[in-house]
C-alpha cells in the first residue's frame, strides 16, 4: 500500500513541476506581449530558463545521484560553443531548423564528454569527487580558451593554440577565435524554445527518477554496499546519471549561447558551476522544483537588487550566507517551525469559528 | 632549468602555505574553507595599505596583516561556521561560498575594481645567482618561510598541548570532548593560524606578481586547495609536497610547453595521480566496513 502512495505523491510532484513550468512560460509571454516587463528582465527571461535546466541537471547529479560535481560549467560550454559551430555551419536551413540541429549536436557531445570524463571521476569518492570534476571543469575552459574554428567553402576547420594553423580560404569566417570566444553568430534561441527544452528535460529526469533505473541511482546514493550486494552495478547508474546530466547540461549551454552573438569561454568558469551548485543547495537538494525556484529567484535577485547600487552583489552575498544560516541551524529552524505551527493553527482555530 | 625549478618551488611554497589553511581547517572541521582564498587577498591589501598610505615599515605592515586576517579568520568561523557545525557538509560549502562572495565584493566597494601594484620591497636587493641560475631575492625568501612555517608547524601539532589538542579533535570530536578538550576553541585557533598563513602567503604572493585586486585570492585559492588534495586533505606534511609539485609542475609546464595550456596540465596532473592514488599522495586510506 504504502508503495501505491509513495507514487501516487510522485506523480503530483511532477504533475506541480509541469504546471510551474507552464505557469512561468504563460505568466511572462503575457508580461512580454503587453509589454509589462523591464528589457533588462526581458533579456533575462532565456538566461533564467537555461540556468533552470542546469539546475535540474545538476540536481541529477548532486540529490538524486549523491555525487559533488564542481565543474558542471564545463559541459554547458561544451555545449555553448558546439551549438555555435554548427549553427554557423549549416547554411541555407530556416532558424528553427538550425536552432534544433544546434541543440541536438551540443547534447549529443556533451554527453560524450560527460561519458569520458565520468570514466575517470566515477571511480573517485566525496572530496576527491569534487576536486576532479573542478579539475576537469578548468581543462575544458582552458582548452577552449586555446580553440580556434573557422568555416570556409570546403567546410570546418579547427586549429589548437594559434589561428595561424585553420588554413582555410580568403573568404572563410572565424567562427571562434580562442581567448576571445566566439563572436558575430546569429542569435536563434527564442525564450518558447528555451522553455521546450526545460519541460523535456523535466520530462526526462523525472522519468529517469520514478523508474527502476533511478531507483537503482538512489539506493546507490543512499548505500553503496548494499545496492551492490543486490546485483546494482554502481559505476553503470552512476555513469548513466553524469551523462544524461551532463547532455542536459550542453543543451542548455546550447540554448544559452544562441542567445547573445558573442559568447566567451571565460563565462563558463568555476563560478558558474558554483553558482549552479548554489541554486541546487538553496532549492533543496533532490528537489526539482526547488531548483527551478531558486535558479529564477536567483537570477533576478541581483536584478532587483539594484537601487542597492554598489552594495548589490555584497547583499546578495549576506543573503545567501543568512539563508543558509536560518535554514540549516537547529535552533534557528525550530524556532521558525514553531513560528509557522502556532501560525497556522490560529489560522485553522480561526476557519472552525466561522 | 635550475631556474625554472628554484621558480616553481618558490611559487609551490606559496601554495603550499596557502594549501595548509586549507588542509588544517579541513582536517579538524571537515569543511572546504571557500573563503581562504580571500582571505589571502584582504591580507594582501590590508599589508599594502599599510606600507603605501602609513608608511609603515614592512615587518610591521606583514605583522598588522597577519594579526587582521587572523581575527577576519576567527570571527568568519564564529558567525558563518559555528552555528552550522550539525549542518550537512554542502550546506557548510555553500556558506562558505557565500563568504567568499562577501569578501570579494567587501574589497570591491573599499578598494575599488582597478589593480593595485604591489610594492617590491626586495628592489634594492639584486637578483641572486645559485649554480648559474639567477632568481629574485623573493624566490629564496618564500622557500625559507615555508621551510621555517613547515618545521614550525610540525613542532606545533607534535610537541604542544595545543597541538595535541588539535590532533584530538580531528581524529574524534566526541571523544576529545569527554576529555575535555574545548573543541570550539581548539576550531578557532586552527582556523585563526589558517588565516594567520593566508596573510603570510598573500604578501608573498602580491610580493612576487606585484598585482593586487579583489579576485587575486580566487585562482590561487583554487589551486592551493588542489594542492591539498594532491597531497592528500588533512595532512600538514601532504599539503607541502602538493605546494611544491603543484608549483614546480605549473612553472614547468609554463616554460616548456604552453603557457596557455599550464593550468590545464596542473589539473591534469592532478587527475592523474588521484586515478593511481584516490586518497591522495600521503592521504591516509579510509577502510570500508560492510
Amino acid at each position: 500500500m504504502t508503495s501505491i502512495k509513495k507514487a501516487s505523491v510522485n506523480s503530483k510532484k511532477a504533475f506541480l513541476n509541469y504546471a510551474l513550468v507552464i505557469v512561468f512560460y504563460v505568466v511572462f509571454q503575457t508580461l512580454v506581449s503587453t509589454k509589462h516587463i523591464t528589457n533588462s528582465l526581458k533579456g533575462q527571461l532565456i538566461p533564467i530558463t537555461c540556468y533552470m535546466i542546469m539546475a535540474i541537471s545538476l540536481n541529477l547529479v548532486v540529490g538524486i545521484s549523491g555525487e559533488l560535481s564542481l565543474g558542471h560549467a564545463g559541459f554547458m560550454s561544451i555545449g555553448a560553443f558546439t551549438s555555435v559551430i554548427v549553427t554557423s555551419a549549416l547554411t541555407g536551413l530556416p532558424g528553427i531548423a538550425k536552432l534544433v540541429v544546434g541543440i541536438i549536436v551540443a547534447t549529443v557531445i556533451a554527453a560524450i564528454a560527460g561519458f569520458l570524463i565520468g570514466i575517470p571521476v566515477l571511480r573517485l569518492n566525496g572530496d576527491y569527487l569534487a576536486i576532479v570534476t573542478l579539475a576537469f571543469g578548468e581543462i575544458i575552459r582552458n582548452i577552449i580558451t586555446n580553440l580556434y574554428v573557422g568555416i570556409d567553402g570546403k567546410g570546418v576547420h579547427f586549429s589548437f593554440l594559434s589561428p595561424d594553423g585553420l588554413g582555410m580560404e580568403a573568404t572563410g569566417k572565424i567562427v571562434v577565435n580562442g581567448p576571445q570566444g566566439a563572436l558575430g553568430y546569429t542569435k536563434l534561441a527564442t525564450f518558447t524554445a528555451a522553455v521546450v527544452l526545460l519541460f523535456i528535460v523535466l520530462i526526462v529526469v523525472q522519468n529517469l527518477v520514478n523508474s527502476r533505473t533511478g531507483r537503482a541511482i538512489m539506493a546507490i546514493r543512499d548505500n553503496r554496499i548494499a545496492a551492490e550486494s543486490m546485483g546494482i552495478s554502481p559505476m553503470k547508474y552512476k555513469m548513466l546519471a553524469f551523462t544524461v546530466s551532463a547532455a542536459m547540461a550542453g543543451a542548455a549551454g546550447a540554448v544559452y549561447a544562441l542567445n547573445y552573438s558573442m559568447i566567451d569561454p571565460k563565462k563558463f568558469d568555476f563560478n558558474t558551476s558554483i553558482l549552479i551548485l548554489v541554486f541546487v543547495v538553496l532549492g533543496g537538494i533532490g528537489n526539482l522544483t526547488g531548483s527551478i525556484i531558486a535558479a529564477g529567484v536567483l537570477v533576478v535577485l541581483p536584478e532587483l537588487l539594484r537601487k542597492f547600487g554598489d552594495y548589490r552583489m555584497l547583499t546578495y552575498a549576506v543573503v545567501l550566507i543568512f539563508v543558509m544560516l536560518v535554514t540549516n541551524n537547529e535552533k534557528l529552524k525550530g524556532r521558525i517551525d514553531t513560528f509557522f505551527k502556532k501560525l497556522r493553527m490560529k489560522i485553522s482555530k480561526g476557519g472552525r469559528k466561522k | 632549468m635550475l631556474t625554472h625549478l628554484i621558480n616553481g618551488i618558490s611559487l609551490g611554497s606559496i601554495y603550499a602555505i596557502i594549501a595548509l589553511g586549507y588542509t588544517m581547517v579541513y582536517g579538524i572541521a571537515k569543511m572546504l574553507n571557500f573563503a581562504h582564498g580571500d582571505v589571502i587577498m584582504v591580507g594582501s591589501y590590508a599589508s599594502f595599505c599599510f606600507m603605501m598610505y602609513k608608511n609603515v615599515p614592512v615587518p610591521l605592515a606583514l605583522l598588522l596583516s597577519i594579526v587582521i586576517c587572523t581575527v577576519l579568520g576567527i570571527t568568519i568561523e564564529r558567525l558563518a561556521y559555528k552555528p552550522l557545525r550539525s549542518a550537512t557538509s554542502l550546506a557548510v560549502l555553500i556558506t562558505a561560498i557565500g563568504m567568499s562572495y562577501f569578501l570579494q565584493n567587501l574589497a570591491l566597494i573599499i578598494w575599488k575594481a582597478d589593480p593595485k601594484w604591489y610594492p617590491d620591497i626586495f628592489k634594492d636587493t639584486a637578483a641572486i645567482e645559485i649554480g648559474g641560475a639567477v632568481v629574485k631575492p623573493v624566490a629564496i625568501v618564500s622557500i625559507l618561510v615555508n621551510l621555517l612555517i613547515m618545521i614550525t608547524l610540525t613542532l606545533f601539532t607534535n610537541r604542544t598541548r595545543m597541538g595535541k589538542a588539535m590532533r584530538a579533535v580531528s581524529e574524534d570530536k566526541g571523544a576529545a570532548t569527554l576529555m575535555g578538550i574545548n573543541v570550539n576553541s581548539t576550531i578557532s585557533i586552527t582556523f585563526a593560524i589558517g588565516s594567520g598563513l593566508a596573510a603570510i602567503a598573500g604578501f608573498l604572493l602580491c610580493t612576487t606578481y606585484s598585482r593586487l585586486e579583489p579576485t587575486t585570492g580566487s585562482m590561487p585559492g583554487i589551486k592551493a586547495f588542489t594542492a591539498a588534495v594532491f597531497g592528500g586533505i588533512g595532512s600538514i606534511p601532504g599539503a607541502m609536497i602538493g605546494g611544491i609539485l603543484l608549483g614546480i609542475i605549473e612553472i614547468l609546464a609554463r616554460a616548456y610547453l604552453s603557457s596557455e595550456l599550464a593550468d590545464a596540465i596542473v589539473f591534469g596532473v592532478l587527475i592523474i595521480v588521484l586515478l593511481f592514488k584516490p586518497n591522495g599522495l600521503l592521504g591516509k586510506k579510509i577502510r570500508e566496513k560492510v
